[in-house]
């Protein structure tokens, strides 16, 4: 049996689908599209039900690939439950009567009754139940109240035929209001004069860049405590055990240069090294996960607390000038994260036109957590004035040629129009599960990405390509780049995976303008391979290969202008 | 009175009148409450041409201004 949760946006499903489901969760793409939906499964009574989180949808008369997807699925469905926002009955029943039209069996979960209460709103449940003729069960999914009675009602749920057009829909949808639903005007609580203040310009810019900042802040104290508290100790720990491997292997050899790498000063450094299980595993996880998960436990916070619209609103005017609108910010602050889920985020773009800006915008100048740990482990030792130097020039080139690609491609960013969801205090259960989801996600693709670069780099050194390389690249790479011609191998390890490439620059003993232009080309010039899958997925190959030679050019234009201006 | 959309001022409501449009747009707009008959309240406008912030029914839709150029609403005097 397959259950699919249906609703509008922002009204709980994820809380219900994380109360319903255990941790066997997958996150799938929808075939041939890049929209995502949340699988899991359910035990009810003693069967063992899959429960699908479809994208949220206000009608089913899509609008977007994202509410075309959550019709197809209604095909496969047995059983919908339907939740509904108690406090905005009258938006939320255009979908359950859209839904009393499709032949398939309904329950409706009456959500957020505890803030509806707090509203001054009053549902008479019973008359609503009569009057939609299916089951209806006031829930709060944040403390689990009616979890249970949804559950043992999902038997009874009933399907219907309908027919409706749109006016009688809104008619009948009246009428119901009319008869079950009393509101008692309250005053403005607390939470909405904040949701108010942080939306308006002349309060809500300045908590804006407040909010940004903390997060950064957060995010690297987080990050540096773990390393400094788990991950130094237990790779300091796992030393004395690689140098054994390595002893046992002969401390030399084809096969010790895979597992262990080159031993520098007799002792195993995990950054250079450069073997399977040295560098392989230390890079993923000491130097990139830290970063993984302080980053996303802190947007998963924003992003379920409802701050992330109101952003949207406040930075609209400048996401125009670059092609897009307000709500592109939601996937350049993703991007950051990693730039394969900023990617399908991009959706929340309604043209191919926003979505090619945001694309290569994020491609080019968005570095991801991983590019960011080796910018900063390549440039952070210079000083805080060297770091200043990539991230300026990074938002710089994001700015210029945003503003450019806005002037060069034909038509215009349509406006904004969105829901500005009321602040809410986000459940754990469900942000610690999307926090989880994230991670494996990091594990399950950069993993396998990191170690393949790696062995491949050992085979290329083997096989003096990368030498040969070099020798090819050195009028771009030294001519123009004014870089060593062994750089040019942590470029193309960089096209699989840039963290690797950390580990093939710091030998070169390069200075401190030379590896501020190799930080800057690295992020700019290429997506990685995962990504790079997705941006054909997404835009198709023409637009990928116009995307991509945008960023080579830009990089080299750019790190050659940097090359000059700091006369490296 | 009658003004549009864009016109109200932060804390001001007003119930819509028409929406000039086609079918297309009135439903896109209805899907997040703003219909003929529903009242609004203006929240927010961002300055220089950005989107405007209304609430209506049980919750707050941020609108662009050429949007919220074509909603017409009366303001009781």
């Amino acid at each position: 049996m397959r259950i699919l949760l249906m609703g509008n946006p922002n009204v709980g499903k994820s809380v219900v689908f994380s109360r319903l489901t255990g941790t066997s969760v997958v996150v799938s793409n929808y075939p041939g599209t890049t929209v995502e939906f949340t699988k899991g499964t359910a035990k009810i009574g003693k069967k063992r039900v899959d429960v699908i989180d479809v994208p949220g949808t206000y009608t089913l008369e899509p609008t977007s690939r994202a509410e075309e997807v959550a019709v197809e699925m209604l095909e496969d469905g047995d059983v919908v439950i339907n939740i509904v926002d108690a406090t905005n009955l009258e938006r939320n029943l255009y979908l359950t009567l859209q839904l009393l039209e499709k032949k398939v069996p309904v329950i409706v979960a009456l959500n957020l009754s505890d803030e509806a209460k707090h509203k001054g709103i009053t549902i008479d449940v019973k008359k609503l139940e009569k009057l939609l003729n299916v089951p209806v069960v006031p829930t709060v999914a944040t403390t689990g109240e009616g979890i249970k009675k949804l559950v043992s009602r999902l038997s009874k749920a009933k399907a219907h035929a309908y027919k409706h057009t749109d006016e009688q829909r809104w008619e009948k949808i009246g009428k119901i209001i009319g008869d079950v639903q009393t509101v008692v005007h309250r005053h403005h609580t607390f939470r909405e004069t904040l949701a108010d203040a942080t939306v308006k310009p002349i309060t809500g810019i300045p908590v804006a860049i407040g909010i940004i900042a903390l997060m950064f802040i957060v995010i690297i104290f987080i990050g540096e405590g773990l390393i400094a508290i788990f991950f130094d100790p237990a790779f300091e720990a796992y030393e004395p055990i690689a140098m054994k491997m390595s002893e046992a292997l002969g401390s030399g050899g084809f096969l010790h240069n895979i597992l262990i790498g080159n031993l520098i000063n007799g002792g195993i450094e995990f950054t250079q090294s450069m073997g399977l299980l040295t560098t392989g595993i230390f890079v993923p996880f000491a130097m990139v996960l830290p970063y993984i998960f302080a980053f996303y436990l802190v947007l998963g916070f924003l992003e379920d607390s409802g701050y992330l619209p109101r952003l949207g609103v406040l930075a609209d005017n400048g996401m125009h000038r670059v092609g897009m609108h307000g709500l592109g910010i939601v996937p350049m602050l993703l991007g950051l994260g990693c730039n394969v889920p900023g990617v399908l985020s991009s959706r929340i773009l309604e043209t191919r036109r926003q979505r090619f800006i945001a694309l290569t915008l994020m491609g080019i100048a968005v570095p991801c957590m991983a590019q960011l740990a080796i910018i900063v482990g390549l440039v952070g030792p210079y000083g805080v004035g060297s770091l200043a130097i990539v991230f300026a020039t990074l938002f710089v080139v994001w700015v210029v040629i945003g503003l450019l690609l806005n002037k060069v491609l034909a038509g215009e960013s349509p406006e904004m129009f969105t829901e500005i969801p009321p602040y809410r205090m986000p459940y754990w259960r469900a942000t610690l599960k999307k926090l989880w989801m994230r991670i494996r996600h990091f594990l399950t693709t950069a993993i396998p990405f990191v170690l393949l670069g790696v062995l491949l780099v050992n085979i290329l050194y083997t096989l003096g390509i990368i030498d040969f390389i070099g020798d090819i690249a050195s009028p771009v790479v030294v001519g123009l780049l004014g870089l060593p011609p062994a750089a040019a191998g942590a470029l193309i390890i960089g096209l699989l995976r840039k963290d690797v490439a950390v580990g093939m620059l710091i030998p070169l003993g390069l200075s401190m303008q030379q590896l501020v232009v190799a930080a800057v080309v690295l992020a700019m010039y290429f997506p990685c391979v995962a990504t790079f899958a997705v941006f054909i997925r997404e835009l198709g190959i023409k637009d990928t290969v116009k995307s991509t030679l945008i960023m080579i050019v830009m990089a080299m234009l750019v790190g050659t202008i940097l090359r000059f201006v700091l006369g490296g | 009175m009658r003004k549009l959309l864009v016109e109200l001022k932060a804390g001001e409501s007003g119930i819509v009148v028409d929406i000039t449009g086609g079918f297309g747009f009135q439903r896109r707009l209805a899907t997040l409450g703003i219909r003929i008959g529903k009242k609004v309240r203006m929240i927010t406008a961002q300055p220089f041409r950005g989107p405007i912030v209304v609430g209506v029914g049980g919750g707050d839709v941020a609108i662009g201004r050429g949007m919220a150029m074509k909603v017409l609403v009366e303001v009781p005097e």
